[in-house]
């Protein structure tokens, strides 16, 4: 909290300098701003980066530094009697409750006199360091702005120099972004190969039982723990043919249809609607899924004497189909608008009627389009995860059946993960395992989409 | 301001055929009193015009003048178009081609288009040609859709250039390949008619004279109608003129008497290169 209101008084600095180099500049200018080599505002925006950067730049290293210098010297300063010849862990544990009665809060051990004069040093070294903390921050500001300010004079590229940092900025924020995605594929790749080690590979790859209950003791009963992941890839590939199976020709027809036949007036209206299905919460698709669409097929298959499961693979695989029919076709219109009226044209010039035309010319002009459409709407649908998790059931069945219970990689992930849990054990971590199994695939599907969309595209101008 | 008609005038003296007398012609399409309105806007005006068999007719006028619109009534492309009217009479063979129960599907059969852009389907060459005989189901056979591309290829001169790479796309070909490509792909058709929208407008030099001379071929076997911006190209492929300004038809003649002698003032500015 104090930390954020020194990030203001920065703030606070940098505006100042804003104000002060651009008024310097003007003064510098001779009340001439068209001698500088720069707009007044640029060397302004000089300023304030040369007060706000390094400024918080210092307090982020601060903030990494000083708890650990904290630590090691509170811990230093520990009688041996206390510390001995503890492992990490316990030393980790003290150093806790150290933090804990420095903070008021409840302590796990008798509190002796040398753990209070531990915990007093904390309060003080914390207290020493958040002051000294703010000095060098303001210090390091005010240099800057000095700096800055002795800097300005008609001739300093200011603008060269503004763009330049700016442009810094923006690669750090992108670096960001990239890195935290590829921090997460790092974890993933970890923690499943942890499973691995409990749990061969082929396994989980090729095994064709899945029941992730391990036992806590050995004579536990019921709790096999077997980890053989097919049913759950054999589920996820039903639900998702499915999906597709519903979406691909209704969202491809309507695509068509909106594209080459509506009339603008009705295109007008009825495409945001279209578009209005994607942005219903898929937990309503849900239990729209599991509430009517799998009871009505339960009841329709008693009728003409099939037995269908209430929680069925048809339900859950027909309601996500409904659920990505306008990825296909917002997609497809798109890609089916682009190709160049010209070719329409051509193929009406050579006596073909409509339907010729859109079948023989616009549709395979628009095929690479389509296809990456698709594909997208593919991975999105083996990703799907609520849909699933209330319509599709938990029993890991290995059936093509798609009148009968499936679960899916990602239902398994959510039950492996809901609930408190042990972050070692094999149960857990098959979840990691699975997620990479997913990952892996999507970003296979999305890499293809992409890369078909690119090759076949037809250069048209 | 006379290099304009000189050039025109080398050109016509260039021209190699002999202009036949028209008097003994057939005329293939007759049109009178022909107007076209998109939404209020009356584009195309009183328009009586006679385009004869195995002539070349050549529109031409300032951008805007309507001659366009007149070639894309005479294979009835205008429908396509949904604000867009066209009243009067078009005979194609005495037939009119506005009656009701006219199959335009047949009638753009008879009356192929050539487009101002190349514009081949994004499907091999082979396809591109074969296109029409298939969709009207000309072709019995695969050995005769293959004699068709062959021979539409063929009078469009590019089979000696894609004779070894039929299975490739169309669209890989170069600008004036493409042309002529859309010209065999309409050809594959058999039309009687051909309509050519400014065909050599995004061609180069060398592209254009090939297309031009193709034209002059073709003339012995189709009737051709060509809107054009080049009154040189006009001179050179032509055998009749018509002169569109401002959606009338203001002069129509045999195109040597048009280019030394235009009788109207509008026709003798633009010519002179005076407007236009």
């Amino acid at each position: 909290m104090q930390t954020l209101i020194l990030i203001f008084v920065v703030l606070g600095l940098a505006t100042i300098g804003y104000m002060s180099g651009r008024g310097r500049a003007i003064l510098v200018s001779g009340g001439a701003p068209k001698t500088l080599h720069s707009l007044p505002s640029y060397y302004g925006t000089y300023s304030a980066f040369w007060i706000a950067i390094p400024a918080l730049l210092v307090l982020t290293i601060w903030l990494f530094i000083e708890p650990k210098l904290i630590q090691a010297w509170v811990m230093g300063g520990l009688p041996d009697s206390l510390t001995g010849d503890l492992a990490a862990d316990r030393l980790g544990l003290l150093l806790n409750d150290i933090r804990n009665l420095a903070s008021g809060n409840i302590v796990s051990r008798d509190v002796d006199p040398a753990l209070q004069a531990a915990a007093d040093r904390l309060i003080t070294l914390q207290a020493a360091g958040f002051w000294l903390m703010v000095a060098l921050v303001v210090l390091v500001g005010i240099g800057g702005f000095l700096l800055a300010r002795s800097r300005i004079t008609p001739d300093l590229r200011a603008r060269n120099s503004v763009e330049r940092t700016v442009n810094i900025i923006l690669i750090i924020s992108s670096l960001i972004a990239i890195l935290t995605t590829v921090g997460i594929v790092f974890s993933l790749i970890f923690e499943s190969f942890r499973f691995f080690v409990q749990v061969p590979f082929y396994e989980f790859l090729f095994g064709l039982n899945w029941s992730p209950q391990t036992a806590l003791r050995a004579d536990q009963v019921g709790s096999s723990g077997a980890f053989g992941a097919v049913p759950l890839f054999m589920g996820t590939l039903l639900i998702t043919l499915i999906a597709m199976a519903v979406a691909a020709p209704i969202g491809l027809m309507s695509a068509v249809y909106m594209a080459e036949y509506a009339d603008p007036r009705f295109r007008a209206i009825a495409k945001p609607l279209l578009e209005v299905l994607a942005g219903i919460p898929t937990v309503v698709y849900g239990f729209f899924a599991a509430l009517t669409v799998a009871p009505f097929f339960r009841n329709t298959g008693e009728a003409i004497g099939l037995d269908v499961a209430s929680e069925s693979a048809l339900a859950a695989g027909v309601v996500m189909g409904i659920m990505i029919i306008p990825f296909v076709s917002s997609l497809s219109d798109d890609v089916i608008n682009a190709v160049p009226q010209s070719l329409r044209d051509g193929s009406y010039g050579l006596g073909a009627t409509k339907s010729e035309t859109i079948r023989s010319v616009v549709v395979p002009a628009a095929l690479p389009g389509i296809v990456g459409a698709l594909l997208l709407a593919t991975s999105r649908a083996i990703g799907e995860t609520m849909i699933v998790v209330m319509a599709a059931g938990l029993a890991a069945n290995l059936t093509l059946n798609p009148l009968e219970a499936v679960t899916t990689v990602t239902v398994q992930i959510v039950t492996l993960l809901v609930g408190d849990q042990e972050f070692d054990s094999a149960k857990t971590l098959s979840a990691f395992a699975l997620g990479l199994v997913l990952f892996i695939v999507t970003l296979a599907l999305n890499v293809i989409a992409l890369s078909v969309v690119r090759k076949y595209r037809e250069k048209y101008d | 301001m006379n290099d304009g008609t000189q050039a025109v005038e080398q050109a016509l003296s260039e021209s190699s055929t002999p202009k036949p007398a028209t008097e003994t012609k057939h005329v293939k399409i007759l049109n009178r009193d022909v107007n076209v309105f998109y939404g209020e806007k009356h584009a195309l005006k009183h328009v009586d015009l006679d385009i004869y068999e195995h002539e070349v007719t050549a529109l031409i006028g300032p951008s805007g003048c309507g001659k366009s619109t007149f070639l894309r009534c005479l294979n009835r492309m205008n429908d396509v178009i949904d604000s867009c009217r066209v009243a009067g009479t078009i005979e194609i063979d005495q037939t009119d081609i506005y009656t009701s129960g006219l199959d335009v599907v047949q009638l753009r059969a008879r009356v192929g288009m050539v487009f101002q852009k190349p514009n081949p389907f994004p499907k091999s060459i082979f396809d591109n040609v074969a296109y029409g005989p298939r969709i009207h189901g000309t072709a019995q056979n695969k050995s005769e859709v293959e004699e068709i591309v062959r021979t539409s290829l063929e009078r469009a001169g590019l089979w000696k250039e894609v004779h070894d790479r039929l299975d490739q796309p169309g669209t890989g070909l170069s600008g004036g390949q493409q042309q002529r490509l859309c010209i065999a792909r309409a050809i594959a058709v058999n039309p009687e008619v051909i309509l050519m929208d400014e065909p050599c407008s995004a061609l180069d030099p060398i592209a254009t004279a090939k297309i031009e001379e193709l034209i002059d071929e073709l003339r012995e076997n189709y009737t051709i109608v060509i809107v054009t911006h080049s009154m040189q190209q006009a001179a050179r492929v032509s055998q009749r003129t018509a002169f569109f300004h401002l959606g009338d038809l203001v002069e129509v003649d045999q195109t040597d008497s048009m280019f030394t002698n235009p009788k109207d003032s509008r026709t003798q500015g633009y010519i002179t290169g005076r407007f236009g």
